[in-house]
Protein backbone atom coordinates (compact mmCIF):
# COMPACT_ATOMS: atom_id res chain seq x y z
CA UNK A 1 0.00 0.00 0.00
CA UNK A 2 2.40 2.13 0.64
CA UNK A 3 4.29 1.57 -2.88
CA UNK A 4 0.54 2.69 -4.03
CA UNK A 5 1.05 6.06 -2.76
CA UNK A 6 4.21 7.18 -3.55
CA UNK A 7 3.64 5.97 -7.21
CA UNK A 8 0.52 7.97 -7.11
CA UNK A 9 2.36 11.22 -6.25
CA UNK A 10 4.83 10.46 -8.56
CA UNK A 11 7.94 10.87 -6.18
CA UNK A 12 8.68 7.23 -5.82
CA UNK A 13 12.30 7.49 -5.45
CA UNK A 14 13.49 3.92 -6.61
CA UNK A 15 11.34 4.83 -10.02
CA UNK A 16 13.53 7.88 -10.55
CA UNK A 17 17.19 6.12 -8.58
CA UNK A 18 16.54 2.99 -11.18
CA UNK A 19 15.60 5.14 -13.95
CA UNK A 20 18.47 7.61 -13.67
CA UNK A 21 21.21 4.75 -13.70
CA UNK A 22 19.42 2.93 -16.60
CA UNK A 23 19.03 6.05 -18.78
CA UNK A 24 22.70 7.16 -17.70
CA UNK A 25 23.99 3.89 -19.11
CA UNK A 26 22.03 3.34 -22.17
CA UNK A 27 23.31 7.08 -22.79
CA UNK A 28 26.72 6.18 -22.52
CA UNK A 29 26.67 3.29 -24.94
CA UNK A 30 24.66 4.96 -27.65
CA UNK A 31 27.15 7.45 -27.67
CA UNK A 32 30.16 5.29 -26.47
CA UNK A 33 32.39 6.85 -29.48
CA UNK A 34 32.33 10.40 -28.19
CA UNK A 35 31.88 9.70 -24.18
CA UNK A 36 34.88 7.09 -23.95
CA UNK A 37 37.97 8.58 -23.03
CA UNK A 38 40.09 6.06 -24.70
CA UNK A 39 40.17 3.58 -27.59
CA UNK A 40 38.81 0.71 -25.85
CA UNK A 41 41.13 -1.69 -27.36
CA UNK A 42 44.11 0.26 -27.59
CA UNK A 43 46.98 -1.33 -25.63
CA UNK A 44 49.86 0.09 -24.10
CA UNK A 45 52.32 -1.98 -22.16
CA UNK A 46 53.28 1.49 -20.40
CA UNK A 47 50.10 2.07 -19.20
CA UNK A 48 49.40 -1.71 -17.65
CA UNK A 49 47.37 -1.81 -14.46
CA UNK A 50 46.85 1.96 -13.38
CA UNK A 51 45.02 2.35 -10.67
CA UNK A 52 41.91 4.50 -10.30
CA UNK A 53 42.01 7.80 -9.87
CA UNK A 54 42.05 8.57 -6.51
CA UNK A 55 45.09 6.35 -5.90
CA UNK A 56 48.77 7.05 -6.22
CA UNK A 57 50.31 6.59 -9.85
CA UNK A 58 46.68 7.07 -11.50
CA UNK A 59 47.06 8.89 -14.87
CA UNK A 60 44.81 11.44 -16.05
CA UNK A 61 42.55 10.26 -18.16
CA UNK A 62 42.17 6.81 -17.08
CA UNK A 63 39.41 7.49 -14.17
CA UNK A 64 38.72 3.52 -13.47
CA UNK A 65 42.72 2.70 -14.45
CA UNK A 66 43.73 0.19 -16.75
CA UNK A 67 43.97 -3.83 -17.10
CA UNK A 68 46.52 -6.06 -17.68
CA UNK A 69 47.16 -5.07 -21.30
CA UNK A 70 47.00 -1.42 -20.13
CA UNK A 71 43.30 -0.77 -21.74
CA UNK A 72 41.55 1.20 -19.93
CA UNK A 73 38.88 0.04 -18.19
CA UNK A 74 36.20 3.21 -18.00
CA UNK A 75 36.19 3.27 -22.13
CA UNK A 76 35.98 -1.23 -21.92
CA UNK A 77 33.03 -0.98 -19.47
CA UNK A 78 30.84 2.03 -21.84
CA UNK A 79 31.35 0.13 -24.81
CA UNK A 80 30.91 -3.57 -23.02
CA UNK A 81 27.84 -2.14 -22.01
CA UNK A 82 26.39 -1.58 -25.63
CA UNK A 83 26.17 -5.47 -26.36
CA UNK A 84 24.70 -5.85 -22.28
CA UNK A 85 21.80 -3.58 -23.69
CA UNK A 86 21.18 -5.24 -26.91
CA UNK A 87 21.37 -8.51 -25.74
CA UNK A 88 18.91 -7.39 -22.42
CA UNK A 89 16.50 -5.26 -25.00
CA UNK A 90 16.31 -8.21 -28.12
CA UNK A 91 16.31 -11.30 -25.57
CA UNK A 92 13.63 -10.01 -23.21
CA UNK A 93 11.48 -8.47 -25.70
CA UNK A 94 11.54 -12.09 -27.83
CA UNK A 95 11.23 -13.80 -24.27
CA UNK A 96 8.44 -11.69 -23.45
CA UNK A 97 6.47 -11.94 -26.67
CA UNK A 98 6.02 -15.55 -26.67
CA UNK A 99 5.89 -16.17 -23.66
CA UNK A 100 2.92 -14.01 -22.64
CA UNK A 101 1.22 -14.84 -26.21
CA UNK A 102 1.42 -18.31 -24.85
CA UNK A 103 0.33 -17.56 -21.23
CA UNK A 104 -2.16 -15.58 -22.39
CA UNK A 105 -3.46 -18.23 -24.63
CA UNK A 106 -3.29 -21.12 -21.80
CA UNK A 107 -4.62 -18.88 -19.31
CA UNK A 108 -8.25 -17.42 -20.70
CA UNK A 109 -8.36 -20.51 -23.11
CA UNK A 110 -7.78 -23.40 -20.74
CA UNK A 111 -8.68 -26.95 -22.37
CA UNK A 112 -6.71 -28.58 -23.69
CA UNK A 113 -4.43 -25.30 -25.19
CA UNK A 114 -3.47 -24.90 -21.73
CA UNK A 115 -2.32 -28.52 -21.19
CA UNK A 116 0.23 -28.59 -24.12
CA UNK A 117 1.35 -25.14 -23.07
CA UNK A 118 1.71 -26.36 -19.19
CA UNK A 119 3.39 -29.14 -20.52
CA UNK A 120 6.13 -27.96 -22.54
CA UNK A 121 6.56 -25.24 -19.66
CA UNK A 122 7.08 -28.09 -17.21
CA UNK A 123 9.37 -30.07 -19.08
CA UNK A 124 11.05 -26.46 -19.92
CA UNK A 125 11.99 -25.88 -16.37
CA UNK A 126 12.99 -29.22 -15.50
CA UNK A 127 16.60 -27.62 -17.29
CA UNK A 128 18.49 -25.89 -14.70
CA UNK A 129 18.97 -22.05 -16.82
CA UNK A 130 22.47 -21.65 -16.50
CA UNK A 131 23.40 -24.80 -18.05
CA UNK A 132 20.80 -24.95 -20.81
CA UNK A 133 22.27 -21.64 -22.10
CA UNK A 134 25.37 -23.14 -22.47
CA UNK A 135 24.03 -25.70 -24.12
CA UNK A 136 22.34 -24.38 -26.76
CA UNK A 137 24.80 -21.73 -27.48
CA UNK A 138 27.42 -24.70 -27.71
CA UNK A 139 24.58 -26.01 -29.88
CA UNK A 140 23.90 -22.63 -32.33
CA UNK A 141 27.33 -21.12 -32.59
CA UNK A 142 28.97 -18.08 -30.09
CA UNK A 143 27.67 -14.62 -32.13
CA UNK A 144 25.19 -12.18 -30.54
CA UNK A 145 22.24 -13.67 -32.12
CA UNK A 146 22.54 -16.80 -30.97
CA UNK A 147 23.15 -15.76 -27.08
CA UNK A 148 19.79 -13.56 -27.75
CA UNK A 149 18.18 -16.71 -29.24
CA UNK A 150 19.57 -18.80 -26.29
CA UNK A 151 18.23 -16.20 -23.56
CA UNK A 152 14.88 -16.12 -25.13
CA UNK A 153 14.28 -19.68 -26.16
CA UNK A 154 15.08 -20.22 -21.75
CA UNK A 155 13.43 -17.13 -20.36
CA UNK A 156 9.69 -17.56 -22.12
CA UNK A 157 8.20 -19.81 -19.28
CA UNK A 158 8.90 -17.16 -16.86
CA UNK A 159 6.39 -15.07 -18.78
CA UNK A 160 3.98 -17.67 -19.60
CA UNK A 161 3.82 -19.11 -16.33
CA UNK A 162 3.08 -15.52 -14.65
CA UNK A 163 0.78 -14.51 -17.29
CA UNK A 164 -1.19 -17.85 -17.70
CA UNK A 165 -2.16 -17.85 -13.97
CA UNK A 166 -3.30 -13.99 -14.15
CA UNK A 167 -5.50 -14.37 -17.37
CA UNK A 168 -6.66 -17.69 -15.68
CA UNK A 169 -7.94 -15.47 -12.65
CA UNK A 170 -9.47 -12.91 -15.63
CA UNK A 171 -11.00 -15.52 -17.51
CA UNK A 172 -13.31 -15.78 -14.45
CA UNK A 173 -14.10 -12.62 -14.13
CA UNK A 174 -18.07 -11.01 -14.55
CA UNK A 175 -17.20 -8.85 -16.67
CA UNK A 176 -15.61 -11.29 -19.13
CA UNK A 177 -18.97 -12.83 -18.53
CA UNK A 178 -21.05 -10.41 -19.37
CA UNK A 179 -18.53 -10.09 -22.76
CA UNK A 180 -19.95 -13.38 -23.76
CA UNK A 181 -23.25 -12.66 -22.94
CA UNK A 182 -23.24 -9.81 -25.70
CA UNK A 183 -21.97 -11.97 -27.81
CA UNK A 184 -18.68 -11.51 -27.94
CA UNK A 185 -15.74 -13.62 -29.68
CA UNK A 186 -13.19 -15.37 -27.57
CA UNK A 187 -10.16 -13.48 -28.76
CA UNK A 188 -11.97 -10.61 -29.03
CA UNK A 189 -12.76 -10.83 -25.32
CA UNK A 190 -9.59 -11.72 -24.70
CA UNK A 191 -7.84 -8.78 -26.43
CA UNK A 192 -9.61 -6.51 -24.75
CA UNK A 193 -11.12 -7.39 -21.24
CA UNK A 194 -8.21 -9.76 -20.24
CA UNK A 195 -4.81 -8.34 -21.77
CA UNK A 196 -5.44 -4.79 -20.43
CA UNK A 197 -5.30 -6.23 -16.76
CA UNK A 198 -2.45 -8.76 -17.39
CA UNK A 199 -0.24 -5.60 -18.90
CA UNK A 200 1.31 -4.34 -15.63
CA UNK A 201 2.45 -7.88 -14.77
CA UNK A 202 3.97 -8.21 -18.40
CA UNK A 203 5.92 -4.91 -17.78
CA UNK A 204 7.41 -5.54 -14.90
CA UNK A 205 8.29 -9.20 -16.08
CA UNK A 206 9.67 -7.37 -19.35
CA UNK A 207 12.33 -5.15 -17.16
CA UNK A 208 13.03 -7.36 -14.67
CA UNK A 209 14.01 -9.78 -17.45
CA UNK A 210 16.33 -7.50 -19.00
CA UNK A 211 18.17 -7.40 -16.09
CA UNK A 212 18.16 -11.07 -16.12
CA UNK A 213 19.52 -11.34 -19.79
CA UNK A 214 22.57 -8.83 -18.92
CA UNK A 215 23.53 -11.53 -15.98
CA UNK A 216 23.25 -14.67 -18.97
CA UNK A 217 25.33 -12.47 -20.90
CA UNK A 218 27.64 -11.90 -18.74
CA UNK A 219 28.20 -15.41 -17.45
CA UNK A 220 28.20 -16.56 -20.80
CA UNK A 221 30.83 -14.19 -21.73
CA UNK A 222 32.90 -15.30 -18.53
CA UNK A 223 33.26 -18.78 -19.84
CA UNK A 224 33.92 -17.51 -23.44
CA UNK A 225 30.57 -18.32 -24.84
CA UNK A 226 28.89 -15.17 -25.96
CA UNK A 227 30.31 -13.06 -28.88
CA UNK A 228 33.72 -13.28 -30.71
CA UNK A 229 36.47 -12.02 -28.61
CA UNK A 230 37.82 -8.20 -29.49
CA UNK A 231 34.88 -6.33 -28.52
CA UNK A 232 34.60 -5.73 -24.55
CA UNK A 233 32.09 -7.55 -22.69
CA UNK A 234 31.13 -6.97 -18.90
CA UNK A 235 31.68 -11.00 -18.24
CA UNK A 236 34.32 -10.62 -20.25
CA UNK A 237 36.20 -7.94 -18.33
CA UNK A 238 35.02 -9.51 -15.01
CA UNK A 239 36.88 -12.99 -15.97
CA UNK A 240 39.87 -10.98 -16.73
CA UNK A 241 39.92 -9.03 -13.99
CA UNK A 242 39.37 -12.31 -11.90
CA UNK A 243 43.22 -13.67 -13.31
CA UNK A 244 44.48 -10.23 -11.44
CA UNK A 245 42.73 -9.60 -8.83
CA UNK A 246 45.86 -9.39 -6.37
CA UNK A 247 47.38 -6.84 -8.66
CA UNK A 248 44.45 -4.98 -9.81
CA UNK A 249 41.52 -5.49 -8.11
CA UNK A 250 39.68 -2.22 -9.80
CA UNK A 251 39.51 -4.67 -12.98
CA UNK A 252 37.41 -7.29 -11.04
CA UNK A 253 35.38 -4.59 -8.63
CA UNK A 254 34.25 -1.74 -11.28
CA UNK A 255 32.69 -4.15 -13.95
CA UNK A 256 31.04 -6.19 -10.97
CA UNK A 257 29.34 -3.00 -9.34
CA UNK A 258 28.32 -1.80 -12.71
CA UNK A 259 26.58 -4.74 -13.45
CA UNK A 260 24.78 -5.41 -10.01
CA UNK A 261 23.24 -1.78 -10.77
CA UNK A 262 22.26 -2.40 -13.96
CA UNK A 263 20.92 -6.18 -12.87
CA UNK A 264 19.14 -4.00 -10.06
CA UNK A 265 17.77 -0.55 -11.71
CA UNK A 266 15.96 -3.42 -14.50
CA UNK A 267 14.49 -4.97 -11.50
CA UNK A 268 13.62 -2.16 -9.50
CA UNK A 269 12.24 0.10 -12.35
CA UNK A 270 10.29 -2.47 -13.50
CA UNK A 271 8.07 -2.99 -9.86
CA UNK A 272 7.77 0.91 -10.22
CA UNK A 273 6.32 0.53 -13.38
CA UNK A 274 3.98 -1.90 -12.36
CA UNK A 275 2.39 0.17 -9.72
CA UNK A 276 2.13 3.24 -12.34
CA UNK A 277 0.30 0.93 -14.88
CA UNK A 278 -2.24 0.14 -12.44
CA UNK A 279 -5.08 1.90 -12.93
CA UNK A 280 -6.28 0.88 -9.07
CA UNK A 281 -3.12 1.89 -7.78
CA UNK A 282 -2.57 4.66 -10.28
CA UNK B 1 -47.41 -12.98 -28.12
CA UNK B 2 -45.07 -15.95 -27.25
CA UNK B 3 -43.56 -16.88 -23.80
CA UNK B 4 -40.49 -14.67 -23.44
CA UNK B 5 -38.38 -17.32 -21.60
CA UNK B 6 -39.74 -21.14 -21.19
CA UNK B 7 -37.63 -23.41 -19.50
CA UNK B 8 -39.10 -27.10 -19.90
CA UNK B 9 -37.48 -29.97 -17.52
CA UNK B 10 -34.03 -28.72 -17.07
CA UNK B 11 -31.71 -31.16 -15.60
CA UNK B 12 -27.69 -30.62 -14.85
CA UNK B 13 -25.17 -32.44 -13.62
CA UNK B 14 -21.68 -32.08 -12.54
CA UNK B 15 -18.87 -34.49 -14.25
CA UNK B 16 -19.34 -36.50 -10.76
CA UNK B 17 -22.76 -37.26 -11.68
CA UNK B 18 -24.30 -34.95 -9.03
CA UNK B 19 -27.43 -33.03 -10.22
CA UNK B 20 -26.99 -29.23 -9.63
CA UNK B 21 -30.78 -28.50 -11.58
CA UNK B 22 -33.75 -31.92 -11.16
CA UNK B 23 -36.12 -30.98 -14.02
CA UNK B 24 -36.42 -27.43 -13.77
CA UNK B 25 -40.06 -25.99 -15.40
CA UNK B 26 -40.11 -22.29 -15.43
CA UNK B 27 -41.64 -19.49 -17.29
CA UNK B 28 -41.89 -15.66 -17.76
CA UNK B 29 -44.58 -13.44 -19.54
CA UNK B 30 -43.39 -10.83 -21.41
CA UNK B 31 -42.79 -7.19 -18.84
CA UNK B 32 -43.07 -9.76 -16.22
CA UNK B 33 -41.08 -9.88 -13.49
CA UNK B 34 -40.66 -13.38 -11.92
CA UNK B 35 -38.42 -14.24 -8.98
CA UNK B 36 -36.22 -17.27 -8.37
CA UNK B 37 -36.20 -17.64 -4.30
CA UNK B 38 -34.08 -20.21 -2.60
CA UNK B 39 -31.52 -20.59 -0.08
CA UNK B 40 -27.59 -20.60 -1.16
CA UNK B 41 -26.51 -23.61 -3.25
CA UNK B 42 -30.06 -24.31 -4.76
CA UNK B 43 -29.07 -23.59 -7.75
CA UNK B 44 -30.49 -19.80 -8.52
CA UNK B 45 -27.71 -18.66 -10.22
CA UNK B 46 -27.57 -21.94 -12.34
CA UNK B 47 -30.43 -21.35 -14.18
CA UNK B 48 -29.37 -17.97 -14.71
CA UNK B 49 -26.50 -18.71 -16.20
CA UNK B 50 -28.07 -21.67 -18.40
CA UNK B 51 -30.18 -19.14 -19.74
CA UNK B 52 -27.56 -17.07 -20.90
CA UNK B 53 -25.76 -19.45 -22.35
CA UNK B 54 -22.27 -18.83 -19.47
CA UNK B 55 -22.76 -22.21 -17.31
CA UNK B 56 -18.78 -23.18 -16.38
CA UNK B 57 -17.52 -26.31 -18.29
CA UNK B 58 -18.28 -28.72 -15.37
CA UNK B 59 -21.74 -28.37 -15.43
CA UNK B 60 -23.43 -30.20 -18.34
CA UNK B 61 -26.66 -30.27 -19.50
CA UNK B 62 -28.37 -33.46 -19.84
CA UNK B 63 -32.02 -33.06 -20.18
CA UNK B 64 -34.72 -30.17 -21.17
CA UNK B 65 -35.17 -27.54 -23.26
CA UNK B 66 -34.92 -23.74 -23.03
CA UNK B 67 -37.10 -21.18 -25.44
CA UNK B 68 -36.45 -17.75 -25.65
CA UNK B 69 -39.24 -15.87 -27.48
CA UNK B 70 -40.34 -19.31 -28.87
CA UNK B 71 -36.96 -19.98 -29.96
CA UNK B 72 -35.49 -23.38 -29.37
CA UNK B 73 -31.75 -22.49 -27.88
CA UNK B 74 -30.98 -26.60 -28.39
CA UNK B 75 -32.40 -26.50 -32.08
CA UNK B 76 -29.89 -23.25 -32.76
CA UNK B 77 -26.10 -23.69 -33.95
CA UNK B 78 -23.85 -22.38 -31.36
CA UNK B 79 -23.11 -19.13 -33.02
CA UNK B 80 -26.89 -18.28 -33.94
CA UNK B 81 -27.76 -18.95 -30.02
CA UNK B 82 -25.03 -16.39 -28.79
CA UNK B 83 -26.38 -13.55 -31.68
CA UNK B 84 -29.85 -14.58 -29.99
CA UNK B 85 -29.19 -14.52 -26.29
CA UNK B 86 -26.94 -11.24 -27.20
CA UNK B 87 -30.12 -9.83 -28.65
CA UNK B 88 -32.37 -10.66 -26.47
CA UNK B 89 -31.43 -10.78 -22.56
CA UNK B 90 -28.77 -8.96 -20.05
CA UNK B 91 -27.67 -9.48 -16.72
CA UNK B 92 -27.81 -7.65 -13.97
CA UNK B 93 -24.91 -9.23 -11.72
CA UNK B 94 -24.12 -9.54 -8.08
CA UNK B 95 -21.01 -7.60 -7.61
CA UNK B 96 -20.63 -4.44 -9.42
CA UNK B 97 -17.08 -4.29 -8.82
CA UNK B 98 -16.06 -7.43 -10.33
CA UNK B 99 -18.69 -6.90 -13.24
CA UNK B 100 -16.86 -4.02 -14.47
CA UNK B 101 -13.43 -4.05 -16.44
CA UNK B 102 -10.83 -2.36 -13.33
CA UNK B 103 -8.47 -1.22 -16.72
CA UNK B 104 -11.26 0.11 -18.82
CA UNK B 105 -12.79 3.42 -18.26
CA UNK B 106 -17.32 3.48 -17.45
CA UNK B 107 -17.70 4.74 -21.14
CA UNK B 108 -16.27 2.47 -23.22
CA UNK B 109 -17.29 -0.43 -21.32
CA UNK B 110 -21.15 1.20 -21.38
CA UNK B 111 -21.11 1.07 -25.14
CA UNK B 112 -19.89 -2.43 -25.70
CA UNK B 113 -23.22 -4.29 -25.41
CA UNK B 114 -24.49 -1.45 -28.38
CA UNK B 115 -22.19 -2.11 -30.73
CA UNK B 116 -21.95 -5.66 -30.35
CA UNK B 117 -25.75 -5.62 -30.72
CA UNK B 118 -27.20 -2.96 -32.85
CA UNK B 119 -24.24 -1.94 -34.24
CA UNK B 120 -24.43 1.72 -32.74
CA UNK B 121 -21.09 3.66 -32.59
CA UNK B 122 -20.28 7.33 -31.82
CA UNK B 123 -22.46 9.92 -31.23
CA UNK B 124 -25.70 7.53 -31.76
CA UNK B 125 -24.20 5.14 -28.63
CA UNK B 126 -23.22 7.97 -26.72
CA UNK B 127 -26.88 9.73 -26.74
CA UNK B 128 -28.32 6.30 -25.87
CA UNK B 129 -25.97 5.63 -22.86
CA UNK B 130 -26.77 9.18 -21.66
CA UNK B 131 -30.16 9.21 -21.60
CA UNK B 132 -29.94 6.02 -19.91
CA UNK B 133 -27.46 7.18 -16.81
CA UNK B 134 -30.27 9.83 -16.75
CA UNK B 135 -32.98 6.79 -16.15
CA UNK B 136 -30.57 5.52 -13.70
CA UNK B 137 -30.76 8.96 -12.43
CA UNK B 138 -26.90 9.82 -12.30
CA UNK B 139 -26.59 13.53 -12.67
CA UNK B 140 -22.97 13.92 -13.82
CA UNK B 141 -22.71 11.59 -16.75
CA UNK B 142 -19.46 13.51 -18.04
CA UNK B 143 -17.62 13.01 -14.98
CA UNK B 144 -19.09 9.03 -14.61
CA UNK B 145 -18.12 8.07 -18.19
CA UNK B 146 -14.54 8.89 -17.91
CA UNK B 147 -14.25 7.24 -14.56
CA UNK B 148 -12.61 3.95 -14.15
CA UNK B 149 -14.11 1.70 -11.62
CA UNK B 150 -12.89 1.91 -8.38
CA UNK B 151 -13.53 5.43 -8.72
CA UNK B 152 -17.21 4.90 -8.39
CA UNK B 153 -19.09 4.15 -5.67
CA UNK B 154 -20.76 0.70 -5.44
CA UNK B 155 -24.20 1.96 -5.60
CA UNK B 156 -23.10 3.99 -8.48
CA UNK B 157 -21.50 1.28 -10.41
CA UNK B 158 -24.61 -0.70 -10.11
CA UNK B 159 -26.57 1.89 -11.64
CA UNK B 160 -24.22 2.09 -14.52
CA UNK B 161 -24.43 -1.77 -14.62
CA UNK B 162 -28.35 -1.45 -14.64
CA UNK B 163 -28.28 0.96 -17.44
CA UNK B 164 -25.85 -0.47 -19.38
CA UNK B 165 -28.31 -3.53 -19.34
CA UNK B 166 -31.00 -2.26 -20.23
CA UNK B 167 -29.73 -0.45 -22.86
CA UNK B 168 -29.87 -2.49 -25.90
CA UNK B 169 -33.62 -3.34 -24.73
CA UNK B 170 -33.37 -6.59 -24.40
CA UNK B 171 -36.80 -9.04 -23.84
CA UNK B 172 -35.39 -10.34 -20.96
CA UNK B 173 -32.66 -9.44 -18.16
CA UNK B 174 -31.57 -11.87 -15.27
CA UNK B 175 -30.62 -10.09 -12.42
CA UNK B 176 -28.99 -11.93 -9.75
CA UNK B 177 -28.71 -11.05 -6.23
CA UNK B 178 -28.53 -7.18 -7.49
CA UNK B 179 -28.62 -6.00 -4.33
CA UNK B 180 -26.79 -8.31 -2.09
CA UNK B 181 -23.44 -7.13 -2.41
CA UNK B 182 -24.69 -3.23 -1.96
CA UNK B 183 -25.34 -1.90 1.73
CA UNK B 184 -28.80 -1.65 3.18
CA UNK B 185 -29.60 2.16 2.19
CA UNK B 186 -28.53 1.84 -1.22
CA UNK B 187 -29.85 -1.72 -1.84
CA UNK B 188 -33.79 0.65 -1.75
CA UNK B 189 -32.85 2.61 -3.84
CA UNK B 190 -31.21 0.43 -7.15
CA UNK B 191 -34.26 -2.10 -5.74
CA UNK B 192 -36.78 1.22 -6.69
CA UNK B 193 -34.54 1.73 -10.35
CA UNK B 194 -35.15 -1.55 -11.30
CA UNK B 195 -38.76 -1.22 -11.10
CA UNK B 196 -39.15 1.37 -12.41
CA UNK B 197 -36.74 0.65 -15.49
CA UNK B 198 -38.60 -2.53 -15.84
CA UNK B 199 -42.04 -0.92 -16.05
CA UNK B 200 -40.81 1.86 -18.40
CA UNK B 201 -39.09 -0.68 -20.56
CA UNK B 202 -41.62 -3.43 -20.44
CA UNK B 203 -38.62 -6.10 -20.19
CA UNK B 204 -39.40 -9.26 -18.36
CA UNK B 205 -36.90 -10.15 -15.52
CA UNK B 206 -35.71 -13.62 -13.58
CA UNK B 207 -35.25 -12.19 -10.53
CA UNK B 208 -32.43 -14.32 -8.17
CA UNK B 209 -32.57 -13.86 -4.79
CA UNK B 210 -32.63 -15.46 -1.09
CA UNK B 211 -34.70 -12.26 0.20
CA UNK B 212 -38.75 -12.99 -0.25
CA UNK B 213 -39.12 -9.36 1.05
CA UNK B 214 -37.63 -8.55 -2.06
CA UNK B 215 -39.93 -11.19 -3.62
CA UNK B 216 -42.76 -9.48 -2.55
CA UNK B 217 -41.99 -5.87 -2.98
CA UNK B 218 -40.78 -6.85 -6.98
CA UNK B 219 -42.18 -9.80 -8.35
CA UNK B 220 -45.45 -10.99 -10.13
CA UNK B 221 -44.75 -14.68 -9.68
CA UNK B 222 -42.10 -16.82 -7.41
CA UNK B 223 -40.52 -19.89 -7.77
CA UNK B 224 -39.33 -21.66 -5.13
CA UNK B 225 -36.10 -23.65 -5.35
CA UNK B 226 -34.65 -26.13 -3.40
CA UNK B 227 -31.15 -28.42 -4.40
CA UNK B 228 -32.29 -27.44 -7.74
CA UNK B 229 -36.20 -28.91 -7.79
CA UNK B 230 -38.61 -26.32 -8.36
CA UNK B 231 -40.82 -26.85 -4.90
CA UNK B 232 -43.61 -24.64 -5.37
CA UNK B 233 -44.57 -21.75 -8.12
CA UNK B 234 -47.17 -19.33 -7.60
CA UNK B 235 -48.36 -15.71 -8.08
CA UNK B 236 -46.46 -13.87 -5.27
CA UNK B 237 -49.60 -12.87 -3.38
CA UNK B 238 -50.88 -16.24 -3.69
CA UNK B 239 -47.60 -18.14 -2.31
CA UNK B 240 -47.64 -15.54 0.41
CA UNK B 241 -51.55 -15.80 1.42
CA UNK B 242 -51.26 -19.98 0.52
CA UNK B 243 -48.18 -21.51 0.86
CA UNK B 244 -48.29 -25.11 -0.69
CA UNK B 245 -45.35 -26.54 -0.11
CA UNK B 246 -44.09 -27.13 3.62
CA UNK B 247 -40.37 -25.72 2.70
CA UNK B 248 -42.19 -22.44 1.76
CA UNK B 249 -44.52 -21.90 4.33
CA UNK B 250 -41.48 -22.59 6.31
CA UNK B 251 -39.36 -19.72 4.35
CA UNK B 252 -42.48 -17.72 5.34
CA UNK B 253 -42.67 -18.55 9.15
CA UNK B 254 -38.38 -18.01 8.79
CA UNK B 255 -38.81 -14.79 7.33
CA UNK B 256 -40.02 -12.04 10.53
CA UNK B 257 -42.00 -9.82 8.58
CA UNK B 258 -42.03 -10.55 4.59
CA UNK B 259 -43.25 -7.50 3.51
CA UNK B 260 -39.49 -5.80 5.30
CA UNK B 261 -37.70 -6.27 2.21
CA UNK B 262 -34.37 -6.24 4.74
CA UNK B 263 -34.86 -9.24 7.27
CA UNK B 264 -33.01 -12.07 6.46
CA UNK B 265 -33.61 -15.63 6.22
CA UNK B 266 -33.67 -17.82 9.30
CA UNK B 267 -32.89 -21.73 8.99
CA UNK B 268 -35.67 -23.57 7.63
CA UNK B 269 -36.95 -26.42 10.60
CA UNK B 270 -35.68 -30.01 10.52
CA UNK B 271 -38.12 -31.71 10.08
CA UNK B 272 -39.26 -30.08 6.58
CA UNK B 273 -35.63 -30.10 5.64
CA UNK B 274 -35.93 -34.46 6.32
CA UNK B 275 -39.06 -34.01 4.08
CA UNK B 276 -37.21 -32.29 1.06
CA UNK B 277 -34.27 -34.85 1.29
CA UNK B 278 -36.60 -38.02 1.07
CA UNK B 279 -38.53 -35.91 -1.96
CA UNK B 280 -35.28 -35.12 -4.13
CA UNK B 281 -33.74 -38.57 -2.98
CA UNK B 282 -37.13 -40.10 -4.41
CA UNK B 283 -36.93 -37.68 -7.57
CA UNK B 284 -33.57 -38.99 -8.52
CA UNK B 285 -34.31 -42.19 -7.72
CA UNK B 286 -36.76 -42.36 -10.63
CA UNK B 287 -34.59 -40.07 -12.57
CA UNK B 288 -31.43 -42.53 -13.16
CA UNK B 289 -31.91 -45.90 -11.21
CA UNK B 290 -28.36 -47.30 -10.56
CA UNK B 291 -26.73 -44.30 -10.44
CA UNK B 292 -26.05 -43.47 -6.94
N1 LIG C 1 -18.28 -23.69 -11.23
C1 LIG C 1 -18.97 -24.69 -10.65
N2 LIG C 1 -18.66 -25.97 -10.96
C2 LIG C 1 -19.33 -26.96 -10.37
N3 LIG C 1 -20.32 -26.80 -9.48
C3 LIG C 1 -20.68 -25.57 -9.13
C4 LIG C 1 -20.01 -24.44 -9.70
N4 LIG C 1 -20.56 -23.33 -9.17
C5 LIG C 1 -21.51 -23.75 -8.30
N5 LIG C 1 -21.59 -25.10 -8.27
C6 LIG C 1 -22.54 -25.90 -7.48
O1 LIG C 1 -23.81 -25.81 -8.09
C7 LIG C 1 -24.83 -25.73 -7.10
C8 LIG C 1 -25.70 -24.54 -7.34
O2 LIG C 1 -24.94 -23.34 -7.18
P1 LIG C 1 -25.53 -21.89 -7.47
O3 LIG C 1 -24.37 -21.00 -7.54
O4 LIG C 1 -26.44 -21.95 -8.63
O5 LIG C 1 -26.37 -21.62 -6.16
P2 LIG C 1 -27.20 -20.31 -5.77
O6 LIG C 1 -28.59 -20.75 -5.57
O7 LIG C 1 -26.96 -19.25 -6.79
O8 LIG C 1 -26.58 -19.93 -4.38
P3 LIG C 1 -26.16 -18.49 -3.78
O9 LIG C 1 -27.40 -17.95 -3.11
O10 LIG C 1 -25.11 -18.82 -2.80
O11 LIG C 1 -25.70 -17.64 -4.92
C9 LIG C 1 -24.13 -25.68 -5.75
O12 LIG C 1 -24.23 -26.95 -5.18
C10 LIG C 1 -22.70 -25.37 -6.09
O13 LIG C 1 -21.83 -26.02 -5.18
MG1 LIG D 1 -25.98 -17.38 -6.77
Amino acid sequence: MDDARVARRGLSPRLWLAGGWLVLALLATIFAPLIAPQDPLAQDLMLERLPPFWLDGAEPGYWLGTDSLGRDLLSRLIFGGRIAFIVAFAAATSACLLGSALGLIAGYFGGWADRIISRVVDVWMAFPPVLFAILLVAVLGTGLSSVILAIAIIDWTRFCRVIRAEAMSQARMDYVESARIAGYGRIGIMLREVLPNVLPSVVALLSLEMGIAVIVEAILSFVNLSISTDDPTWGGIIAEGRLSIHQAWWVLVFPLITLILTVLSFSQFGEALKARFDPVLR
Amino acid sequence: MSVCLDIRGLSAELPNGQRVLRSVSLSVQPGEVRALVGESGAGKTMIGKAVLGVLPKSVRIVEGDMLIEGEDLGRLDAKARRTLIGARTALIPQDPLTALNPSRRIGPQMTDRLVRILGWRGERADTRIRQLLDEVQIRDPERVLKSYPHELSGGMRQRVLIAAAFAAEPRLIVADEPTTALDVTVQKQILRLIAQLQRDHGTAILFVTHDLGVVAKISQKVSVLYAGKVVEEAETAQLFAAPQHPYTRALIAATPRYTDPYASLKPVDESVLAGLTAEIAAADKDWRPGHG
